[in-house]
Formats: structure tokens, C-alpha cells, sequence
């Protein structure tokens, strides 16, 4: 009984989160999920409904990968600190990760397991896309007050992962376009300046210091 | 918030524009119908009169809502809808196609003059598209080697290249800093591939003129290559003896090449040509949201009438 009890307060966390805030973080989040599906299913996605549900789907995920991302970047520039939503975030693009692969699974390839495995392992992009995904779920499983204290700072290292999986499903955006529109250049180029910004971060705080160690440590490190 | 629209009223159960217009002339019996046939470039509510054809296909056909909302024509903009926006800014008429190269008739003809008296034939194609979604629409058009005749071809030519008009003005995506293609937009077929009977210049669909996110006045189908084959609103037709680089060889070597023959057992280099979406095939409800992919078919099931013309080729390497 307790540990129902207990389980179920964890699911309304990790689902809902606990405070309001985080409460219509979740729910506004789903809103744009809700309405393509809708949509689609009225017919108001136009002539090709499962490619628009798929790639809006994907985008989403991008797009709440990339607004993690910016979120300690954000407070170090001296802006406002949401770092209480980013669990929420991170969530959000997880869900959205999960909902864009099973439009593909089932929706796109009809669950036809051998055309899907052949995609993973020949195309390239649909590797990098399930990559960002599978990288994304040990994120999703341990994004709960249990999982950081049972990790503690090994929490921060898992997490770091995430870092892979912005830069793969970047990637993946740009790999399934014939030219090169405009639209995943821009993700791509928010991903790499996201990860600029950490890779400074790391940089100043290893090497600035002494420099005279630089190559020293640079050798150590790889 | 979102209006439930009412269901689609299928194209099929509309009585035809052209029909519609001509409804005094059918109730006053007038013999009318010859005149619209004579001028298959009159007002913009002419319809185009046209021979059914055995190339034809029964497959259910694209909706007409469909096959004018969703189009590659990077020179309105590389979005699908792109080209239904952006395109009804184009100037069409006059339309002069310059042919050149190894002809013997090498001038700047008026498109009317170039395709007057031959029969407009009605042609239900199949189109499949290199990003993998096909579509089945009722082309109106002429077979091309009837023009190809007209210009007198030397002996010495042995392919035909096409290029799309080049009109930054009424173009938006040939002007700004993110423009998709070099320009013009060439493609190019083997004198073979163009003079056969499947080939055609379309200067109408669904009975009606081209519109121009469609290609106006008039595009290249050839039914058994990926559409980007099938050039849009052609300005200019030359014979060469050399193969003609065409704008995707230019753009990505690698993964488009002069042939594109559709082929399912050929995957493009970043997703598989196995299967395709039918565009508006859906019957299976949810808004198509559940429709199936279809195989696809070698030369797109056009194999009957072209494989000869690749005998001995190795496909995959002339791909």
C-alpha cells in the first residue's frame, strides 16, 4: 500500500511536476501534440498528413532539446533562471523524441520490422535519429529526485549525454533534406552554439588558469 | 481553436468547371464544342478537349486539391506549399521556348505555334516522386517527339536538354541568400527516352490548363523517372550529342543521376526506394494517417514499354 502510494506520487511528479508552473509547462508542452494529431486525423494537414505529423513532432523534440539547453547558458549571462523547469523541458523532448519514433514505427513503416531495421542500420540519418533517441532514455528514466540522490554527482556525468543527443538529432533534421533550406541550418547552428558555450565554460575552468599546462593536459585528456 | 470541415467532396462527384461553363450551350444545344477545341489557348476557363490514351492508367486518382497544393518547384521555394503560394505571380503568356542545338528548324518559337494541330491527348500517369510519395494524375499534353519532329533533329543528336525560365521577379526562390539549385533549372533525357510514346509535353491537367505551381504552360512527364525528371514551365530546348548535366547532378552527384529510372532495388544513398506514399490514396480513414505504403515498382510500372531502352545497362551503376 505504501509503496503504491508512493509510486503514484512519483508518476504525479514526474508526469505533472508539483508546483503550477511546471504543471502547464507539461500541459502547454503536449498542446502542440494534441493538435496534430488531431488535425491529421480531420484531414487538416494537407496532401501528405503523416509527413507533416512526423516531422512536427521531430521538430518539437528538437526544439525543447535546444530550450534545455539554453537554460544555464541563459542564467550565466545573468538572465532569468528556470533551471526548475528543465527537468520538465527535458521530459517534454523526450516525449516528443518517443511519439516522433513511434509515428515512424508504426504510422510510416506499418510496424514492417524488417524495412525498419534496414533503415536503422543502412541509413544514416534514421542511425543518427535512433541514437539521439536511445541516448535520450536513460536521461528520461533517471530525470527523478530518487535517481539524482541514488547518483549524486554521477548524475551530472549521465546527463551530460545530453549534449549527444541535441547534436545527433540536429544532424538527423539536416540529413533527410535534399538542399539546404534554411530551417535545419538554424537548429543546427542554436545546437552548436549551446555547446560552444559549455565547451568554453570547461575550457576556462581546465586550462585558463595555467596555461603553461595546456598541452600537457590536452595530451592527458584524449 | 479548430473547425471540423465538412468531408471532402470527391473531384469525381463535381461536375467538371469546364462542363459547368458551358452549361448554356448544352441546354441551348448549341455546337460550341468545336470552338473550345480550336483554341486550347483561350481564356483561362477553357477547357482542354483530349483523346483518351491505352497508356492511361485506372488507378483512383490524386485529388485535384492534392496534386495543385503539394509540389517541388524550388523556384517558388523549397516548402510543398511553396509553389501553390508563390506561383500565381507568373506571367505565362506570351511563352517563348528557344530550341537550338542540332536541329534543323533552330528558332525562338511561340508555344502555340510549336505544338499547333497536334492532337491533345489525355494522359493518367503515375508520379513518383525521388523523396519516396507518388501520386496518379490525368495529364493533358502531346506526345514529345511530335515537337522533337518539328525541329528536325540531326543525326549527329543524341540527347535532348530542357531548361525552366529564369525570372528572379515573378520567382521568389531564385532571388535572396538561401537559394536551393543553381539556376536555370536543366534536365535532360537520351534522344530514345524522348522520343517515346510515353514521353509527353503537358500543358493541362484535370482537363484544364496547367496551373502554374504545376508547371504552366508547359512541363516535361516522363512517367518512369523520378519527378524532378519532368521539368517545369521549359523555356528553351536544345539537341546535343553529349550528355547534358542536369541541376541535381550539379547539386549532390552522389545521390541524383542523369538516368533516375524509378527503382525500387536502387535505394537513394539516405532512405530506401523500396515503397511510397500514395498522396491522397487514403481510404483507409483517419485522414490517411493510417494509409499504407505501396510497393514500388521498377521503371514505376512503366517497365512493359521501357526496359528495352536499357537493355544491357547496368542500373545500378546508371542510376
Amino acid at each position: 500500500m505504501a509503496r503504491a502510494a508512493q509510486q503514484r506520487s512519483m508518476v504525479s511528479r514526474v508526469v505533472l511536476g508539483s508546483d503550477p508552473v511546471r504543471r502547464a509547462i507539461y500541459i502547454v508542452g503536449m498542446v502542440p501534440a494534441v493538435w496534430y494529431f488531431y488535425a491529421g486525423i480531420n484531414n487538416q494537414l494537407g496532401a501528405d498528413p503523416l509527413n507533416v505529423l512526423e516531422r512536427a513532432l521531430g521538430l518539437w523534440a528538437l526544439r525543447f532539446l535546444v530550450a534545455g539547453l539554453a537554460i544555464t547558458p541563459l542564467r550565466r549571462l545573468g538572465g532569468p533562471n528556470f533551471i526548475r523547469y528543465r527537468r520538465a523541458i527535458g521530459l517534454l523532448a523526450f516525449y516528443y523524441a518517443a511519439l516522433h519514433l513511434t509515428t515512424y514505427l508504426v504510422l510510416d513503416q506499418g510496424l514492417d520490422l524488417a524495412a525498419i531495421w534496414a533503415d536503422i542500420v543502412k541509413r544514416p540519418y534514421i542511425t543518427v535519429g535512433m541514437l539521439a533517441f536511445i541516448v535520450l532514455v536513460p536521461l528520461a528514466v533517471t530525470s527523478n529526485g530518487p535517481s539524482i540522490r541514488r547518483l549524486g554527482a554521477r548524475w551530472n556525468s549521465l546527463h551530460r549525454l545530453v549534449y549527444i543527443a541535441a547534436a545527433a538529432g540536429a544532424l538527423h533534421f539536416i540529413m533527410l533534406v535534399k538542399v539546404w533550406p534554411l530551417e535545419p541550418l538554424i537548429y543546427a547552428a542554436l545546437v552548436a552554439g549551446l555547446l560552444l558555450f559549455r565547451f568554453q565554460a570547461y575550457a576556462r575552468k581546465r586550462w585558463a588558469p595555467q596555461p603553461a599546462a595546456k598541452r600537457e593536459r590536452t595530451r592527458s585528456a584524449s | 481553436m479548430i473547425i471540423r470541415r465538412p468531408p471532402d467532396i470527391r473531384a469525381s462527384e463535381i461536375t467538371p468547371k469546364s462542363v459547368y461553363l458551358r452549361r448554356r450551350e448544352f441546354l441551348g444545344g448549341a455546337a460550341a464544342l468545336g470552338v473550345a477545341a480550336a483554341l486550347p489557348f483561350g481564356p483561362a476557363w477553357a477547357a482542354l478537349t483530349a483523346a483518351k490514351s491505352p497508356f492511361s492508367t485506372d488507378e483512383p486518382q490524386t485529388p485535384l486539391k492534392d496534386v495543385t497544393s503539394y509540389n517541388n518547384f524550388y523556384e517558388f521555394g523549397t516548402d510543398k506549399d511553396d509553389p501553390a503560394k508563390n506561383a500565381h505571380t507568373l506571367t505565362t503568356t506570351p511563352w517563348k521556348i528557344k530550341a537550338d542545338g542540332l536541329i534543323d528548324k533552330p528558332a525562338e518559337y511561340d508555344l502555340d505555334d510549336l505544338i499547333k494541330d497536334i492532337a491533345l491527348e489525355e494522359r493518367i500517369y503515375r508520379m513518383r516522386c525521388v523523396e519516396g510519395w507518388s501520386m496518379v494524375i490525368p495529364w493533358v499534353g502531346i506526345p514529345l517527339a511530335s515537337v522533337l519532329k518539328r525541329l528536325e533533329p540531326q543525326s549527329s543528336a543524341k540527347y535532348v536538354a530542357f531548361e525552366t525560365l529564369v525570372r528572379p521577379s515573378e520567382m521568389p526562390g531564385q532571388k535572396g541568400l538561401f537559394q536551393a539549385l543553381p539556376w536555370p533549372y536543366v534536365e535532360g533525357l537520351r534522344l530514345d527516352e524522348a522520343m517515346h510514346p510515353l514521353t509527353i509535353l503537358a500543358i493541362g491537367l484535370y482537363g484544364e490548363k496547367l496551373p502554374n505551381q504545376n508547371g504552366a504552360p508547359v512541363r516535361l512527364v516522363v512517367p518512369w523517372k523520378y519527378g524532378f525528371k519532368s521539368i517545369k514551365s521549359i523555356v528553351r530546348i536544345s539537341l546535343t550529342d553529349s550528355q547534358p548535366k542536369i541541376s541535381w547532378e550539379v547539386a549532390n552527384a552522389r545521390e541524383y543521376g542523369f538516368y533516375s529510372n524509378v527503382n525500387p532495388d536502387v535505394s537513394h544513398p539516405r532512405w530506401s526506394q523500396a515503397t511510397e506514399r500514395r498522396i491522397g490514396g487514403s481510404t483507409g480513414g483517419l485522414g490517411g494517417l493510417f494509409a499504407k505504403r505501396h510497393p514500388t515498382l521498377i521503371f514505376n510500372g512503366y517497365g512493359d514499354q521501357v526496359a528495352k531502352l536499357y537493355d544491357g545497362m547496368d542500373l545500378k551503376k546508371n542510376f
